[in-house]
């Protein structure tokens, strides 16, 4: 037996006959936290909402261990879901809404007592049984949406931009806490976000999504370090993008020089893109660079100095923990494996 | 599923008893009988509607609906300004009194006026009590105008209150403010500002003031007074449904142009009624 | 002062035109004559031959049975139609609210005649029960009105919230969608009931047989001339309607408090 919990095969979704993903292959293993991450209208909350079961595929398949689930309606599935907006029940307290699954299980009161009570523990909000939910912050309602969707003991949950509605401090407090909790419990995760910190921090797999395509799948390593296209490169992290030729094996041209590299296989005199990531250049004096340029600007942003640098008509961003001064002539200095190389879009 | 179940009811009932009736006298209106009681289409129920006899008709029931509705407005916008800035300890209480009448049933309404109105009422009683001669109010324009304006002040006086209450008291202490005496404050401030609730109150006056065959039926006669007399005695007196459909649509299309025309002048408080239709 | 004067004495004269003629039926109609212009003494035989009389009893009871039915027959297709409406897409949604709209911008009187013309096409007796299906039509749309924008208010995702943790449709609706629009749903019932008890014009057109509600009654009472029994009648109901205006507004206020 396989061990992908969740399969989609060829899945396409129109709405009015307008495309809005298109065509993805894609898998999930038991006990992976797997995050599907673009930008606002990428097709991935369409995405997760046809694994959850509120959006049917208009061609493709959808397998939960094995089985077609295509068309199986949301409450036939082993699946449960956190709602961005945490879609708690208004005229329902705390326990009541932890419970709703339960009781639709027809689970007597008393289970029922110590599986809400159990939950509110792992979210830690014992206590806030009877409390109403108007009482609560935005981040205490995240956990009660949280502890209701866990209670059923899902297969897989899924999380819809759970984290977006919190002050950055709590976000990151819960990136943590949720990624205990995924450990713990042993439960397949599917996460859905734009913010590709969150995405990296967390993952085990990422599904990097853009106009209703895959654009890459791997993990937070392979996907930051070699990205595979400029979309991905550009979405995962501020990179320098340029423009390149590809001269042969492991010898590349850009910005009117040649540079030793470790890729191969693309070809003789390919146009290609070339991706450095402003924290693998180091900056050295004038003469020691392979190329020269002027600082001009400086930003300091918390653990390391952004700086701008001109070098004949680009602009080059950098990132180091050591300043120079705006107005500087400064040396650029790449080693062969920071230079990423990716075929061309399109 | 459930979804599409559940309006399911809902869309047989309004395709069943809104749309069909309509498309039937739309059809009615628009056809003749032939002696072997086949149908021929025609326009000829539309010309006969244009006789100058239905054409006074028309214009008669389009007068007096105007001159019930700016009556109401005259009488009912200072009202309403008094109840919005009425002690709230007594404003509660008045409104409701207010209403009171309104939720009395329209037609005991319009009978109280002819008790009143009437050769033996009570105003000739008052009439004669000072050894004056009796007179006749009852069954004249007069009377009619005085039954739409009695049953319709609440519907002009209620949306322009609502409008006054939400408006933004800060406005007009801006106003003031600025140096506008009352006057300028009213006609430069208020006034523009509570357009939405004339426009709305102006069309619930007007509406069912145009097409009413009870109140012109009980305080002027069953003649053919009114718009809505002639469909009323079409359909059930004369039996020409041709005619009276035709009639019908008329009326029809005369409140759906207006209400477009109310729309355009920008009354949102038209919209706020659940009216969308154009 | 004098500005709080002439607001006093409008006040004074537009409720007196409210009033009065409210007050001369009430005082006539204790008045020992048919006459409503000279007082001839007072008696309770008015109030008496009204309680008698089959005719107005009859009607009430109509009234009363026909608002019943059609007020929850309309909240009942109303509030599922509503809950079916949001769900749509907002084009169809739109172009169906546009229909939904007809009775209430149309004239009774286009209403009442298109539908007569329906059921005698249809051949179908004009009665009690072409009053109920009139009164029906005329009320969903009000509870359409009031149950959907309850629904709009509601937060994001609650149906599939509850479908995602096991509940079906149904289960959803009893116990997730329909709490939170029951305001929504209350009012329009309410709205449906006074509508259907108030009608005259609709009902008019679409009944038949001997069957008559209330307003009928006293239409073709009042055009056979003055009747006590009228004065009477109208004096109770304004009580009733007084009295209750009262209670709402004493409970809204303690709400308020």
């Amino acid at each position: 037996m396989s061990d992908k919990i969740v399969k989609g095969l060829n899945i396409t979704k129109e709405y009015n006959g307008v495309p809005v993903v298109k065509n993805i292959d894609f898998w999930v293993k038991k006990n992976q936290f797997l995050t599907i991450l673009g930008p606002s209208g990428c097709g991935k909350t369409t995405t997760l909402r046809m694994i959850a079961g509120f959006e049917t595929p208009t061609t493709g398949q959808l397998f939960f261990e094995g089985k077609d689930i295509t068309n199986t309606p949301p409450y036939m599935r082993q699946i449960n879901t956190v709602f961005q907006k945490y879609a708690l029940f208004p005229h329902m307290n705390i326990y009541e809404n932890i419970a709703f699954g339960l009781r639709i299980n027809k689970l007597n009161e008393k289970e029922i007592a110590s599986k809400v009570s159990k939950m509110l523990e792992l979210v830690n909000l014992s206590g806030f049984e009877k409390r109403s939910i108007h009482s609560l912050s935005g981040g205490q309602q995240q956990r009660i949406a949280i502890a209701r969707a866990l209670v059923n003991e899902p297969k897989v949950l899924l999380l819809d931009e759970p984290l977006g509605a919190l002050d950055l401090k709590l976000r990151k407090e819960m990136q943590i806490e949720l990624k205990n909790m995924q450990r713990e419990l042993g439960i397949t995760f599917v996460y859905v976000t734009h913010d590709q910190e969150e995405a990296l921090t967390m993952s085990d797999k990422i599904i990097i999504m853009n106009h209703g395509e895959i654009q890459q799948i791997g993990s937070p390593t392979d996907i930051y370090n070699e990205p595979e296209n400029a979309f991905v490169a550009d979405f995962i992290g501020e990179s320098n993008i340029l423009e390149g030729i590809m001269i042969r094996d492991y010898l590349v041209q850009f910005a009117e020089r040649d540079f030793t590299c470790v890729d191969k296989g693309f070809g003789d005199n390919t146009p290609i893109e070339v991706v450095i990531r402003p924290e693998d250049i180091k900056l050295v004096a004038p003469e020691e660079g392979l190329l020269k340029g002027i600082v001009k600007s400086v930003v300091f942003k918390g653990v390391h100095y952004e700086m701008l640098v001109k070098e004949a008509d680009r602009t080059w961003m950098i990132h180091s923990t050591t300043m120079e001064q705006e107005g500087t002539h400064v040396g650029l200095m790449l080693t062969p494996d920071d230079i990423h190389i990716m075929s061309k879009e399109g | 599923m459930l979804k599409k179940l559940a309006s399911g009811p809902y869309l047989f009932w309004i395709a069943m008893f809104i749309i069909v009736p309509i498309l039937m006298i739309l059809f009615f209106s628009m056809v003749t009988v032939e002696s072997d009681g086949s149908y021929t289409f025609t326009v000829s129920n539309y010309v006969r509607a244009f006789d100058p006899i239905y054409v006074t008709v028309l214009l008669r029931s389009l007068k007096i609906a105007v001159q019930a509705t700016l009556i109401c407005l005259v009488l009912g916008y200072p009202m309403a300004m008094i109840l919005a800035k009425m002690d709230p300890r007594y404003r509660t209480t008045a409104v409701m009194l207010f209403v009171v009448p309104m939720w009395m049933n329209f037609l005991l309404r319009t009978y109280a006026w002819m008790t009143i109105l009437g050769k033996n009422g009570v105003l000739n009683g008052i009439l004669s009590f000072f050894g004056l001669p009796q007179m006749t109010f009852l069954y004249s324009e007069g009377a009619v105008l005085l039954g739409m304006v009695y049953n319709f002040l609440p519907f002009m006086v209620l949306p322009i209150y609502t409008v006054l209450m939400k408006m933004d008291k800060s406005l007009i202490e801006a106003a003031e403010d600025l140096g506008g005496n009352k006057k300028t404050v009213f006609t430069k401030v208020v006034l523009p500002l509570s357009l939405p609730g004339i426009l709305s109150g102006v069309s619930m006056v007007f509406m069912p003031a145009v097409s009413t065959f009870v109140i012109s039926n009980l305080l002027y006669g069953g003649q053919y007074m009114l718009v809505g007399n002639l469909i009323e005695q079409q359909f059930l007196v004369v039996n020409d449904w041709h005619f009276g459909s035709a009639v019908a649509m008329i009326l029809m299309l005369l409140i759906l142009v207006s209400m477009a025309v109310m729309n355009k002048l920008g009354g949102s408080g038209v919209e706020e009624k659940g009216v969308n239709l154009w | 002062m004098v500005n709080k004067f002439i607001r006093r004495f409008y006040t004074f004269l537009i409720f007196g035109f409210l009033y009065a003629p409210i007050a001369v039926l009430a005082v006539f109609s204790f008045n020992d004559s048919k006459s409503t212009a000279k007082w001839e003494g007072f008696t309770l035989d008015w109030y008496q031959s009204l309680f008698s009389n089959n005719y107005i009893m009859k009607s009430l009871y109509y009234t009363v049975l026909v608002a019943l039915i059609a007020s929850v027959v309309a909240t009942i297709i109303g509030t599922f139609a509503a809950f079916g409406l949001f769900y749509m897409k907002s084009w169809k949604q739109k172009a169906i609210l546009n229909v939904n709209s007809i009775p209430i911008l149309n004239p009774d009187i286009v209403t009442g005649v298109s539908l007569m013309t329906l059921f005698v096409a249809l051949n179908v007796n004009l009665g009690l029960l072409t009053m109920i299906i009139a009164h029906v039509t005329f009320c969903i749309p009000y509870v359409v009105l009031s149950v959907l924008p309850k629904l709009k208010q509601m937060p994001g995702e609650m149906l599939e919230a509850a479908l995602d943790l096991g509940a079906t449709p149904w289960y959803a609706f009893k116990k997730v969608i329909f709490p939170e629009i029951k305001p929504g749903i209350i009012t329009g019932a309410l709205i449906a009931f006074t509508l259907s008890i108030d009608d005259f014009v609709i009902s008019f057109f679409t009944t038949g047989n001997g069957v008559s509600n209330l307003s009928i009654a006293i239409y073709s009472m009042a055009r056979r001339g003055i009747k006590p029994e009228i004065n009477a009648l109208s004096t109770l109901m304004f009580l009733t309607v007084l009295v209750l205006m009262l209670i709402l507004n004493k409970r809204t206020k303690i709400e308020e408090i």
